[in-house]
């Protein structure tokens, strides 16, 4: 038994966070500091013919600079190394960044940023990830595709002639703005002599660290980069903050002053990264028994203007496109394509939101073509130890999805719901419904990434027995300083009061690799706790720590310890577990050290008067390893369904000609705390053989399964199948003129287009 | 336009400050007070984050502008701990999970004190109605209601 | 925040003839801020000078006298959603008040704000409608009460002249037995602009449509009293036929518009499900 993990011990900076005392970027001032600001660019695609300053501001008194003045190379290095700090001649999506400016008044530089004028030359725009994958024009590379992908198994041609039923449809999502609470910003100071140093809010220090060192010909010690107490992040301060840290370094370069660059809210959502919109069509074959025998899934994401991590959300979506069935022959074909949007980048599920949420609602319409309910169509497809996923990854632990989908439906009374509203709305313009969707959620980072990122932490004592854990992971929220607070103590058997975590600095901490993909607790988590147990065995290998020691016995061990070496530090380095294989080339093998697995469940209530939608009740049951700390799980859990219900039903992205329209809170609708339901948490514990006390990740998992289950609820409550999310009552109002056209007749391969509130046509039926 | 001064009582001391009429409160408590709790999450009185207390009412106080406030006693989330002991609700919401990352925290706290002023003991409902000018990104709100139940039953 | 602070004055006279002085000079009345200060900070008030009321003690209160409830300027919608007689008699003013952004939009926001800022989307006007409210408007020069069905001409315009500040709105106290309705459909249950409000009032005579009143907000240019729709109905028998035809006429007297909140046709699709809903709650 755990005497701290699985304890609802204290939030590490808890007390702070409740008195006001924690700082954030914002907080922060310099003396000497200038305030930045951004200009950017008013169309989406187009050639800089000329920049105006006009008269009437003090420019002379102000720090301007543009792609002339940056001393490196004009790149935002982070995968493909295209997107550029400053538009030079080209710009390639509204809100691009052209110049930068800096002056001490605050308001002042407002004034200016709004007066500079450019001369651009329009050229034609792609808005559409339609129009990029026809080349209506080419705007990126030879074909505006950054990535594809290709993952086969099996051989899913013949499956279409032993089907007894054939079903297709196409899936939309739109894009998702991250609105953490605390907007993007950084202060930074820099000259050639000291070199570089930015403190921010984000989430991999280490990533700004390699896009500074692209912009700066300074040595790798020469640049340093401190992550303060960030305000929310889920993705979007993932690769982002390489660009705002890049621009505030390039001013305090120029400036030789500390520059505060902050974004106010409207900058932060209409020119920063979003969630990639995508298309998924699914063409699937199943047996007369019910098993799937086929699935072919064409998933396409919408990337904007620059490549950022598109290939990698792509990659994660592809691999999530087929879920947790056992379907023997798989064909996902996947290509992250190039539009003038400002370019989207990281955000929570990171391309599996989108593919899960196209395979849940589609293996509802295989249920209703095989004539089974949408539960039996699950159960008899779910994956067992030794079958494999669409990537031939082999599951090797005792997973029981069919005894989760039971408790899921168990515990939100999911058949006698089912009959009861079946009843209700036969004499009611409110309809309910209850859906689910079932899926799982790969953590840490794909295949052979772990294994590249080769991620390092730190276990120090000192010698008055407080431990410090050494890691550039950041707490963004989510319990990062918590819970490997909790898992050194627990190896250690010390408090968890006695244990501190380093600010991530780079100039101070190792690489333990980015804050993102779930995989701060399972890997870097399992880091902090090889060096804690290396830590105690240098001790006790010393002979300085007794069997069944006390907390002074650790205090003296150390003290003792350190008097004699001079200090008392443990690392530890990613090892891959010898089982996992995994091939880059072909896309197949073991993509993910451990799934966590999830059934989930919404009650909603539509009015039919006026569409609105009601998500009234909510089951969220998952499998994950270990419960480090059951608050903050939880915390993850609530948080991410509250953001795919948003992500469902509430969160609008408006587009007007390449540029977000709606970037205000009154307009970019979230929920607030009367539009979530009770969203009641379960967990299950199979302990994951690599994971820290055998705990799997869970960040990224409950943002997966809400959209695809509130939409299977809205189509049992209404019998109106929608395909698209969000789904605003103004698209369900639409829909319903349209009628519902007959169950499939076996044998027959028929197609149907559902109706897509932005195509152009209504919908039509076969 | 010069500057004006103003003077207030922020968390039971007097303030005097020289700024511009239409300085935001938000701005004039951050930088001219020091007392950074309050945030800047919206800057259109959406997300509750630099919400205070103005003459013991809950207000957004990046929509105040600052000449409106003279005369008047500011409570901001810096206020609340008497003597380093921390007010019932500060206590919930840490112990509770009610804060992620905080940046909600400072205007949630003050909405919930507004409301148990007015309602000691309110239901779930009204916990909710009550909260419904602050935005939470992180939480989910399940531990929000939880905190401000758990601080009403004391 | 977009605004160069600097550039803005704003003063606080204590009195109400001072103020009614510094607006004739053509400086903008500022309540509690709620409407302008968004706009400011979005860099979009156009107006430079400014008059704060906030400290005119003339202007706040509500009152009453056996005809009205008189509203001052600086009412806030918290105080209207506390007041007794205003729970009792014209329970739609304290809904719409209470779907008014949330509690610390309330405690600023003043009725009076709102209606001077003229949006047609704004929760409270369309239940002033329904309440035949007047609105008192002053100026150095005088005063004069003008009913406020006639008091918004256009989008953003009104028939208020450039010296004047409404001082105080007043309601005549003749709701009792009549039935009220008041419901907003918006992006969400809280803190929303809505798409399409509608407020009803209705007083029956043996089945028959005595008194209507029927109000929308979010489906013109202006918050819009549905005078057709009305003259449909009233001194008719209410049963479906006569709902279905009110619907109708209700669907061609809006003018909805598609924007980035929501569609034309769902907003008439919605307006005429409100009215529906509303008139078979009259249903005998």
């Amino acid at each position: 038994m755990f005497e701290i993990v699985g304890k609802p011990v204290l939030r590490k900076e808890g007390r702070d966070k409740v008195t006001g005392a924690s700082k954030y970027i914002d907080d922060l001032s310099f003396p000497g500091m200038l305030h930045g600001a951004t200009v950017r660019s008013p169309v989406a695609r187009g050639r800089i013919r000329g920049i105006e300053f006009p008269p009437g501001l003090p420019w002379e008194e102000f720090v301007i600079v543009t792609a002339r003045d940056i001393p490196g190379e004009n790149c935002v290095a982070l995968i493909v190394d295209d997107q550029p700090y400053l538009a030079a001649e080209y710009v390639n999506h509204a809100e691009e960044p052209v110049v930068l400016l800096a002056h001490s008044d605050k308001y002042l530089v407002e004034k200016a940023r709004a007066a500079v004028k450019f001369d651009i030359e329009a050229l034609p725009a792609l808005f559409s990830l339609e129009d990029s994958l026809e080349k209506k024009q080419v705007i990126w590379g030879e074909d505006n595709i950054f990535k594809s992908f290709l993952v086969e198994k099996g051989n899913v041609d013949p499956a279409w002639l032993e089907a007894a039923h054939i079903v297709e449809g196409e899936y939309r999502t739109g894009a998702q703005e991250q609105l953490y609470i605390e907007t993007n910003g950084v202060i930074a100071i820099a000259n050639p002599d000291d070199g570089v140093t930015v403190w921010g809010s984000m989430q991999c220090p280490y990533y700004v660290h390699k896009a500074l060192l692209k912009a700066f010909p300074l040595p790798p010690d020469k640049i340093r980069v401190i992550q303060t107490e960030t305000g929310g992040g889920f993705g979007g301060k993932e690769e982002y903050p390489s660009m705002i840290a890049g621009h505030a370094a390039l001013l305090a370069w120029k400036s030789r002053r500390p520059v505060k660059l902050v974004y106010d809210r409207a900058e932060d959502m209409a020119a920063t990264t979003k969630r990639h919109p995508s298309r998924t069509r699914i063409k699937s074959a199943v047996s007369r028994e019910g098993k799937l025998l086929a699935l072919d899934i064409e998933f396409i994401l919408d990337g904007g203007a620059y490549a950022t991590l598109s290939s990698v959300v792509l990659s994660r979506g592809t691999i999530h496109a087929a879920g947790p069935y056992a379907c023997p022959n798989v064909r996902i074909r996947s290509r992250a394509v190039a539009t003038n949007a400002p370019p989207h980048g990281a955000f929570r599920g990171f391309g599996a939101p989108q593919s899960i949420f196209a395979l849940e609602r589609h293996l509802n319409k295989v249920a209703l073509a095989a004539g089974l309910a949408p539960e039996e169509l699950r159960r008899r497809n779910f994956l067992h130890r030794g079958e494999t996923t669409a990537t031939g990854q082999e599951i090797r632990e005792n997973v029981n999805l069919e005894g989760l989908l039971d408790r899921a439906l168990e515990l939100s009374c999911y058949h006698a719901k089912l009959e009861a509203f079946a009843e209700h709305n036969r004499s009611s313009r409110i309809k309910k419904g209850i859906g689910f969707a079932s899926f799982m959620h790969g953590a840490g980072f794909t295949g052979s990434g772990e294994r590249y990122l080769q991620s390092v932490a730190a276990v120090e004592a000192t010698s008055t027995g407080r431990v410090r854990i050494l890691v550039s992971s950041t707490e963004i929220g989510q319990g990062t300083n918590t819970i490997l607070s909790q898992i050194a103590a627990e190896t250690l058997a010390i408090d968890y009061d006695d244990v501190d975590i380093v600010q991530p600095d780079t100039s101070a901490v190792p690489n333990s690799g980015p804050t993102v993909a779930s995989r701060t607790c399972m890997v870097v988590g399992k880091l902090v706790e090889s060096a804690a147990a290396g830590l105690k065995q240098t001790l006790i290998k010393s002979g300085l720590l007794p069997a069944g020691y006390t907390r002074d016995d650790f205090a003296n061990a150390c003290a003792q310890y350190i008097a004699q070496f001079g200090r008392l530090k443990s690392f530890s380095q990613y090892q891959a577990p010898p089982e996992i294989y995994w091939d880059d080339e072909t896309y197949r093998g073991d993509a993910y050290g451990a799934f966590a697995w999830a059934v989930y469940v919404a009650e909603v209530a539509v009015d039919t008067s006026t569409f609105e939608i009601s998500v009234n009740d909510f089951v969220a049951l998952q499998e994950v390893g270990r419960v480090i700390h059951p608050i903050l799980a939880a915390g993850q859990i609530e948080g991410g369904v509250a953001q795919g219900i948003g992500y469902a039903v509430f969160e609008n992205v408006v587009w007007q000609n390449g540029r977000m329209a709606n970037g205000q809170m009154t307009n970019y609708i979230m929920p607030t705390s009367v539009d979530v339901p009770r969203i009641r948490v379960f967990f299950e514990e199979t302990p994951y053989e690599h994971g820290p006390l055998g705990a799997k990740g869970i960040g990224e998992l409950p943002i997966d399964g809400p959209a695809p289950a509130v939409l299977n609820a809205i189509e049992n409550a209404l019998g109106v199948e929608v395909n698209e999310i969000p789904l605003l009552p103004e698209m369900l109002f639409k829909a319903q003129r349209v009628r519902r056209a007959p169950p499939y007749v076996s044998g027959t391969a028929s197609r149907r287009t559902p109706f897509c509130a932005s195509s152009s046509e209504e919908a039509s039926i076969a | 336009m010069p500057k004006t001064r103003i003077e207030f009582r922020v968390n039971g001391a007097p303030r005097e400050v020289d700024v511009f009429p239409m300085e935001r409160l938000l701005d004039v408590l951050r930088l001219e007070c020091g007392l950074t709790g309050a945030k800047e999450g919206c800057g259109e009185g959406e997300c509750g984050a630099c919400a205070v207390l103005v003459n013991g009412q809950l207000v957004n106080s990046c929509l105040v502008p600052v000449l409106q406030v003279a005369g008047a006693e500011v409570l901001t989330i810096e206020g609340l701990a008497e003597n380093g002991k921390l007010h019932a609700l500060q206590d919930a919401f840490a112990s509770a999970g009610a804060t992620q990352c905080g940046m909600c925290t400072p205007g949630m706290i003050l909405a919930s004190l507004q409301l148990l002023e007015r309602i000691p003991h309110p239901t779930d409902d009204e916990i909710r109605e009550g909260l419904a000018g602050n935005l939470c990104r992180c939480t989910g709100y399940q531990k929000i209601f939880d905190a401000a139940r758990q601080a009403s039953r004391l | 925040m977009r605004a160069h602070v600097p550039e803005y004055d704003l003063v606080a006279p204590t009195n109400l003839r001072d103020a009614l002085v510094l607006i004739g000079d053509q400086r903008r009345p500022i309540a509690g801020g709620t409407d302008l200060m968004v706009l400011f900070e979005a860099g979009k008030l156009a107006y430079r000078r400014l008059v704060s009321l906030h400290g005119i003690s003339e202007l706040r209160g509500i009152t009453e006298d056996p005809t009205y409830v008189t509203i001052g300027a600086l009412a806030t919608y918290t105080e209207i959603q506390r007041h007794e007689i205003i729970r009792r008699e014209f329970p739609l003013l304290v809904r719409a008040a209470s779907w008014t952004g949330a509690v610390a939009t309330q405690n600023r926001g003043t009725l009076a704000g709102n209606i001077a800022n003229a949006s047609p989307a704004a929760d409270s006007p369309p239940a002033l409608l329904a309440y035949d409210a007047e609105l008192e408007l002053m100026s150095s020069r005088g005063q004069r009460w003008v009913p406020y069905a006639s008091f918004h001409t256009g989008y953003k315009t009104s028939s208020m002249a450039p010296d004047e500040m409404i001082a105080r709105i007043r309601v005549p106290r003749s709701t009792s037995g009549c039935i009220q309705y008041l419901r907003k459909v918006g992006t969400r249950r809280a803190q929303a602009i809505s798409k399409v409000a509608l407020a009803g009032l209705a007083k029956m005579d043996a089945g028959k449509v005595e008194r209507i009143r029927i109000a929308l907000a979010s489906v013109a240019p202006i918050p819009l009293r549905c005078f057709e729709t009305e003259n449909v109905l009233v001194g008719r028998h209410l049963d479906p036929a006569l709902i279905k035809e009110a619907k109708l006429k209700l669907a061609a007297e809006i003018a909805p518009i598609s924007d980035i909140r929501s569609t034309d046709d769902y907003r008439r699709f919605v307006a005429t499900n409100l009215l529906q809903e509303f008139l078979e709650s009259v249903l005998p």
